[in-house]
């Protein structure tokens, strides 16, 4: 809290403000970027819509249909079912139609037709493949299904049967998450090293400003694929993810601790710097009341856009098959299988996961440019 | 001027320096090593792996000498341009990498002038016209350009390249113009191939460039002087090229310094999507097999190749604006 030191003039005159100035007035800084935040539409359409979706993640065993290594052996490369409501004219309510496979003898491409004979109604709530929900308790339940007997692959399947909605909601669970986990390792490593070199300056400020310019003239990729080469192959997937972080946090590290030590050394010699130390403030008093608060703004936007980076780079190094590996799931994971053109031009489902993926790095970069207009109080 | 570029090449030397090291550190990093890999494979394969061979291999590539010599060995033969030698290919690195390199350093370049030649006019006309449509829409398509993933963009451009033009797809050669010796029509056949990596990896920091240019744009056509030569009474247009636009230009030069990473970065997943004849997939196939020289050498001139860069771009922007050759000796 530091409103009422921005009191204006006519408070002090003793008149008593409209209560519209008089809440502008006293907001904390917290609140000020928030007001302006919210008339960039964009960007709050793109954190309600960011929020949504990291608010799914918990619950992905509850909200996919299918589980994530459930294989469909009749149903191989199936196209996304059509979800319909009326049958022969009268309303039904959603119902998807049973199929039969042929198999094109010119092409030996297996073929779908709907058989309109057999009708499977879509529930809400239904039964299905059983699951251990956080490993506590053991649950059927899933958010949607159909009728026993029918199938429901909203977005068709992939070579093996398994139904690319649940994967894609399943993928949602590592690729949002990988980009936290990665920003906080960053984040973490940028304010000890950031804090160091502004707040000491000199030969310890010189060394680790070089060996940040040695990391960043590495291209980040090869920098990257280098790395995650280094990873065993044998490794339990937890421990990929966790690797996979860290090297994706080894880069981004480097900007956020040049913003870091850029605004310290800036922020240092204001007045209000000076002020506190001759005060008597202690160095950490300091820092932290004074100089941090500063300039978390400007770090919150560098984080925000650091984000969609780190999901890029995780999409990009499984695509390749150096990331993350089956039996994790991500979207990167999801695109490595659909990374010919066969798949473009035979199975365009396969690329679905992309749209989340744009979608999400899309939402990441309009939140960060409104963050930064709103808590730029020049802009 | 020439101490601020002497100062500048004597900070290059502890920085490549440093580099080497990162870079050997990095390739030494998975356990074991390339004659491992090989005695696996070839017991894999049910052939009996030649014991003595393999020592002799060994030694011959000091693999048996403790780490710091071997750091030694590699990096005296770098300065004496001897990249080292590549197990796999049993072929000199430098003989391997040279014509990749080339067309690396071809499409780089290619990207980065596709980069300026779009976020040029865009970045003018969105701070000129600022909150149009037109400002909103081209925005928009330049962070959808930064949102795509690269190998989705040449997936569906090799598409579009093979359904309409019929263009072969993939590689940046016609079959059988790849062992033709260079000329007119190697280089026609080059440029047809090339516009579709060349988008696809310029389109990833065309984004950001626009972003730049028109931030800076705004902030100069806000200060006084525009205001003065306004009211004086210059047109439009010769006010905006005059100075504006002048100062607003430099994140084209400077940034090169941030663009050099992306654009080889870029470069590397594309010519693996579309197997390209350039770095990229040779560089995955010795980082998994642990051809340590070449994954080695490799990085270390990509990494040279940027520090350069990054370099030149400083050169310049010092040429361009007298007020970075007063502060001279600050890093970027």
């Amino acid at each position: 809290m530091r409103g009422p030191a921005t009191l204006p003039m006519p408070a002090a005159a003793g008149r008593p403000l409209p209560r519209e100035q008089e809440r502008y007035y006293l907001a904390s800084q917290r609140r000020l970027i928030w007001w302006r935040l919210q008339r960039h539409r964009l960007a709050m359409a793109s954190l309600w819509f960011l929020l949504a979706l990291y608010a799914l993640v918990p619950f992905v065993e509850f909200l996919a249909p299918y589980a994530v290594r459930a294989r469909h052996a009749d149903a191989l490369y199936f196209p996304p079912q059509r979800l319909h409501l009326f049958h022969e004219g009268q309303f039904m309510g959603p119902f998807v139609y049973g199929h039969r496979m042929t198999i094109n003898m010119e092409t030996l491409k297996r073929e779908y037709q709907e058989d309109r004979s057999q009708r499977f109604r879509m529930r809400l709530f239904a039964r299905g493949e059983p699951y251990r929900m956080w490993g506590l308790w053991e649950s059927d339940l899933h958010l949607f299904g159909v009728e026993g007997g029918g199938t429901l692959f909203l977005l068709g399947t992939d070579r093996l049967g398994r139904d690319m909605l649940s994967r894609i909601i399943y993928g949602a669970r590592i690729s949002l998450t990988i980009g936290l986990v990665g920003i906080t390792v960053s984040f973490v490593l940028a304010l000890i090293f950031g804090g160091l070199s502004g707040y000491y300056g000199g030969t310890v400020d010189l060394a680790i400003q070089r060996f940040i310019e040695v990391i960043r003239s590495f291209p980040e990729l090869p920098l990257w694929m280098a790395l995650s080469a280094a990873l065993p192959a044998r490794l339990e997937p937890v421990l990929v993810y966790v690797g996979i972080t860290v090297i994706l946090g080894v880069i981004e590290w480097t900007g956020l601790a040049r913003s870091v030590r850029g605004k310290l050394l800036a922020v240092r010699e204001e007045d209000f710097a000076t002020g506190a130390v001759l005060m008597g403030g202690s160095p950490a008093y300091v820092i932290r009341k004074h100089l941090l608060p500063a300039f978390t703004s400007h770090l919150i936007v560098s984080a925000t856009l650091s984000i969609p980076r780190m999901i890029l780079g995780e999409t990009a190094l499984s695509f390749l098959g150096l990331g993350l590996r089956p039996p994790l799931t991500s979207w990167g994971v999801l695109l490595s299988e659909a990374q010919n053109m066969n798949a473009v031009v035979l199975y365009p489902w396969l690329m679905v996961p992309v749209v989340m993926v744009v979608c999400t790095v899309l939402a990441f970069n309009f939140l960060g440019d409104g963050l930064r207009d709103a808590a730029d109080p020049h802009a | 001027m020439l101490r601020y570029i002497l100062h500048r090449l004597l900070l290059l030397i502890p920085t490549l320096l440093a580099i080497s090291l990162v870079t050997f550190v990095i390739i030494q990093l998975p356990p074991g090593d390339y004659l491992e890999t090989l005695m696996t494979e070839l017991q894999a394969a049910g052939e009996k792996a030649d014991l003595q061979k393999l020592e002799f291999l060994r030694t011959q590539y000091g693999l048996d000498q403790p780490l710091w010599v071997q750091y030694w060995t590699w990096l005296t033969g770098l300065l004496r341009g001897d990249l080292g030698y590549s197990f796999e290919y049993d072929r000199p690195v430098s003989a391997i990498i040279g014509e990749r390199l080339l067309l690396t350093f071809v499409v780089s370049l290619g990207a980065i002038l596709f980069t300026w030649v779009v976020a040029f006019p865009i970045g003018v006309y969105s701070a000129t016209h600022q909150y149009s449509w037109a400002d909103h829409a081209l925005t928009f398509l330049g962070f959808l350009g930064l949102a795509t993933p690269d190998f989705l963009l040449a997936l569906v451009l090799m598409f579009i390249s093979f359904t309409w033009f019929g263009v072969s797809v993939g590689g940046l050669f016609s079959p059988g113009m790849e062992t033709a010796p260079w000329g007119w029509a190697k280089i026609v056949d080059l440029l047809q191939h090339l516009w579709i990596p060349v988008l696809v990896i310029g389109s990833s920091g065309t984004a950001g460039m626009i972003r730049r240019l028109r931030a800076n744009l705004l902030d100069e056509l806000k200060k006084p002087y525009v205001v003065t030569a306004r009211a004086k009474g210059l047109s439009p247009g010769r006010l905006l090229v005059k100075y504006p636009l002048r100062i607003a230009l430099n994140p084209f030069i400077s940034d090169i310094g941030n663009l050099l990473p992306e654009v080889v970065s870029g470069s590397i997943i594309v010519s693996i999507v579309m197997s390209l004849a350039t770095t990229g997939p040779m560089l995955l196939r010795a980082l998994r097999s642990q051809d340590m020289y070449l994954a080695g050498s490799f990085l270390m001139l990509l990494a040279v190749l940027t520090v350069v860069g990054i370099f030149l771009s400083d050169l310049a922007l010092a040429v361009l604006d007298p007020r970075i050759r007063q502060g001279a000796g600050r890093s970027r």
